[in-house]
């Protein structure tokens, strides 16, 4: 689609030449593959920074296979990547995430976020490797009955506005650092505050610990080593919550509202929904060009699927490459790409801001 | 060795072991549904398995660090562990293992 033929934006409709899906290591050097033919980018992820599974999952952990790097831990490989593909000045949708996929009239996509955001490209490139992070659901029986049932009441896996929660009945679950945090910051507001988990032992940083202990000296939280079993109310409005001790006893709680952090986990999401003939959650490829089934959406990293493949971030960053190359045909169609090395190229150093 | 596995569905399953490997690979192998989402780093909590009839004790202890990550995981019991910290060999030849719940 060249510029003299695209139509008039939309108000608020954000035009680009692709839209990337997940800003882990696969989607950010896809930033400079395609940067380096021009195209520019924009990067949706439901997490709140780039990085994807490398920091979200193993920041810290070393990663040793990625070619010319004998040690990289998540975190360092992310810096650098965005490091690399600072020059192309890609534009991040962080805490959103990809929600629906509609072919337009004059043959683009318009991908829309759970944010309202709306994003116009030839081209759609998901590198969204499990699907999106979302918070664990404990398995509570009819949990979700009582979730999104307004501010400060029911179930809620993050605290947006704190000031909701004063003067409740709160009950807390989890053992790390959120569920410690939010112990500390609730209490002070909350009617009561009941905190359990299934040790007396947290993997919260220790200061974080200490506070809480003190707080269950004064008699502003309450601790017990227990989980929640059930949860009770009519029509979904959180009334109490069966717990059970260590030793199996079962007693009735108390509650206005239940948060519960154990993290985040994996799910496909609504990408399942994009009409892509998914195979067993999984996009199936050609080797070629990384193209899905439908002409203009890509698939690279460990969301698609071919013979041999293998879920590797060096096997993502060459895909990258070459879907950046079909990618050049549907956003170019009337022009010549032309192939060159970032060591020779003046035209491409230039690009990267490297010229001698 | 086998490993004596239960799914969520409450089907039991004998799937040959293989030394060296983690009960989480062969689990993960033989297609049963363990998430396994980082790939066995013990940094998800994903691959939690109940340790059943006295196996638990027969293990080593969890590390520090799968103790800390079990506090990320769901439906914890006192024979939990990761399985992508049980290491095949000959002397859990008949390990019981169930996977719990996502």
């Amino acid at each position: 689609m060249n510029d003299m033929t695209a139509p008039p934006a939309e108000a608020g409709v954000i035009e680009t030449d692709a839209i990337i899906i997940g800003a882990g290591p696969v989607g950010l050097f896809a930033v400079f593959e395609l940067g380096l033919l021009d195209l520019k980018c924009h990067l949706v992820d439901i997490l709140d920074r780039p990085g994807g599974q490398c920091t979200e999952l193993y920041p810290e952990k070393p990663i040793y296979d990625i070619p010319g790097l004998p040690i990289v831990t998540g975190e360092e490989l992310t810096e650098k990547l965005l490091a690399q593909i600072k020059p192309f000045k890609a534009q991040y949708h962080f805490g959103e995430m990809a929600s629906g996929l509609e072919k337009l009239a004059d043959g683009r996509w318009k991908l829309s976020t759970d944010a309202g955001t709306e994003l116009v490209a030839p081209v759609v490139v998901i590198a969204a490797g499990g699907g999106s992070f979302v918070p664990k659901r404990p398995p509570v029986p009819d949990i979700e009955k009582f979730e999104n049932k307004g501010d400060g009441v029911g179930v809620h896996y993050a605290v947006r506005k704190m000031e909701s929660f004063r003067g409740k009945n709160i009950l807390i679950a989890g053992g790390g650092d959120s569920a410690l945090d939010w112990t500390i910051n609730l209490a002070p507001l909350a009617k009561s505050l009941t905190l359990v988990h299934h040790r007396d032992g947290f993997r919260a940083a220790q200061h974080s610990v200490n506070q809480m202990r003190e707080l269950e000296r004064a008699g502003k939280v309450k601790f017990h080593v227990a989980s929640v079993k059930q949860l009770h109310g009519d029509n979904g409005k959180l009334a109490a919550a069966t717990l059970a001790g260590a030793d199996k006893k079962e007693w009735t709680h108390e509650t206005d509202a239940f948060l519960p952090f154990f993290g985040l986990t994996i799910k496909l999401g609504p990408i399942a929904d994009f009409g892509l003939n998914l195979h067993e959650n999984l996009i199936p490829v050609d080797t070629a060009k990384f193209e899905s089934q439908t002409p203009g959406i890509f698939a690279i990293g460990d969301i698609n699927s071919y013979p041999g493949k293998l879920k590797l971030i060096l096997s993502g960053f060459h895909e990258a490459a070459l879907m950046s190359q079909a990618a050049f045909h549907i956003c170019k169609p009337n022009e010549k790409l032309r192939f060159q090395y970032t060591t020779s190229s003046s035209s491409l150093q230039k690009k990267l801001g490297v010229t001698a | 060795m086998k490993i004596i596995a239960t799914d969520r569905k409450g089907v039991v399953h004998a799937i040959e072991g293989r030394d060296g490997w983690t009960v989480m690979e062969i689990l993960r192998d033989a297609g049963l549904p363990v998430a396994a989402e980082c790939g066995g780093a013990c940094a998800c909590a994903t691959c939690h398995v109940y340790v059943r009839d006295g196996w638990y004790e027969k293990l080593s202890p969890p590390s520090d660090a799968e103790v800390d990550m079990l506090d990320m995981a769901l439906a914890v019991e006192p024979d939990s562990r990761l399985s992508c910290q049980i290491v095949c060999a000959d002397e859990l030849d008949g390990i019981k293992v169930t996977i719990a719940p996502e």
